[in-house]
């Protein structure tokens, strides 16, 4: 992993010179990598898949032509992600107008832990309700009703699978802040699918084999 | 020191990050091994995070990644947005 990393990174470093250099059509591959990224960022916070579209492909336009800006001390995924998050915060005060509304807004009763939903029976949670398509909904709808700061931060880290560093950089906050967000998100979420975790088709024999993560 | 629960709910998230410091981890690990509901709490989280990750949660609009490149190939053609060096 750690050496296909790098090799992506020279490669990245490689191609970047080379559009600079005039093999503008190059910038295709560039980003290829990162459409989803780029989409779920700006889905994370515009919350509606016209305007996470619409935001996408300003923000891969932008990250086009400022090219010449970027330096290498980052990487080229953080920094779009970063020019994403801001094409969609725009968006954002496009159209809710109310320009006064932060979009840090406090949540109340952020220091107060949330506290996950026991479940006693947990031999019976088997893998294979993970790929129950009722629970995937469940679980979108759950996501997407997440407070804004929450769900943000949880998309980036747990969706698009930045680290915490990379995270706090993207959306303009410290370190700490990402961890607390990030473990409130998640024990929210604990909360509101603990049912669907709990209660469970009985088991078909030979399913396990099959997860992709076994 | 004896954790409790709630203690050990509190890095749940860091747990499974595994961001915690080696000797809290190995308190933790003593008290999963004892505690069911602790053990649940963090399997049930463990899944939620797997399905997350997986691409089929969230699907893109199709036909997304086309108009994408379809609207950087615009873009490319045009010559006022090329990027410079600065």
């Amino acid at each position: 992993m750690g050496a296909n990393t790098l090799t992506m990174e020279r490669n990245e470093a490689e191609l970047i010179t080379r559009i600079l250099a005039g093999q503008k059509e190059l910038f295709h591959d560039l980003i290829q990598p990162y459409e989803r990224m780029v989409y779920m960022t700006a889905f994370a916070i515009v919350k509606n898949e016209a305007d996470a579209e619409d935001c996408a492909q300003g923000a891969v336009v932008n990250a086009y032509r400022n090219l010449g800006k970027f330096r290498g001390h980052a990487k080229f995924s953080t920094w779009l992600v970063t020019i994403a998050v801001n094409e969609a915060r725009q968006k954002l005060r496009k159209t809710r107008r109310a320009s006064e509304e932060s979009l840090d807004e406090v949540v109340e009763g952020e220091e107060k832990p949330v506290s996950p939903a026991p479940l006693t029976d947990w031999r019976e949670i088997p893998l294979e309700a993970l790929e129950r398509k009722e629970l995937r909904e469940a679980l979108r709808s759950a996501i997407t009703e997440l407070p804004d700061i929450y769900r943000q931060i949880f998309t980036l880290r747990d969706i698009e699978e930045l680290n915490v560093a990379e995270t706090a950089a993207a959306l303009g906050i410290n370190e700490n802040m990402v961890k607390v967000r990030l473990h409130r998100a998640r024990m929210m979420l604990q909360r509101s699918l603990a049912p669907y975790l709990k209660t469970t088709a009985p088991a078909r024999k030979g399913f396990w084999g099959r997860m992709p993560w076994n | 020191m004896e954790l409790n629960c709630k203690h050990v709910w509190a890095h749940i998230s860091e747990y499974l990050d595994q961001s915690v410091a080696p000797e809290l981890r190995e308190e933790i690990e003593r008290h999963l091994e004892h505690c069911e509901i602790c053990s649940a709490i963090l399997d049930s989280t463990r899944n939620i995070l797997v399905l997350t990750a997986d691409d089929r949660t969230f699907e893109l609009p199709v036909g997304y990644s086309k108009r994408l490149h379809e609207r950087l190939a615009r873009e490319l053609e045009s010559e006022e947005g090329a990027p410079r060096k600065s």
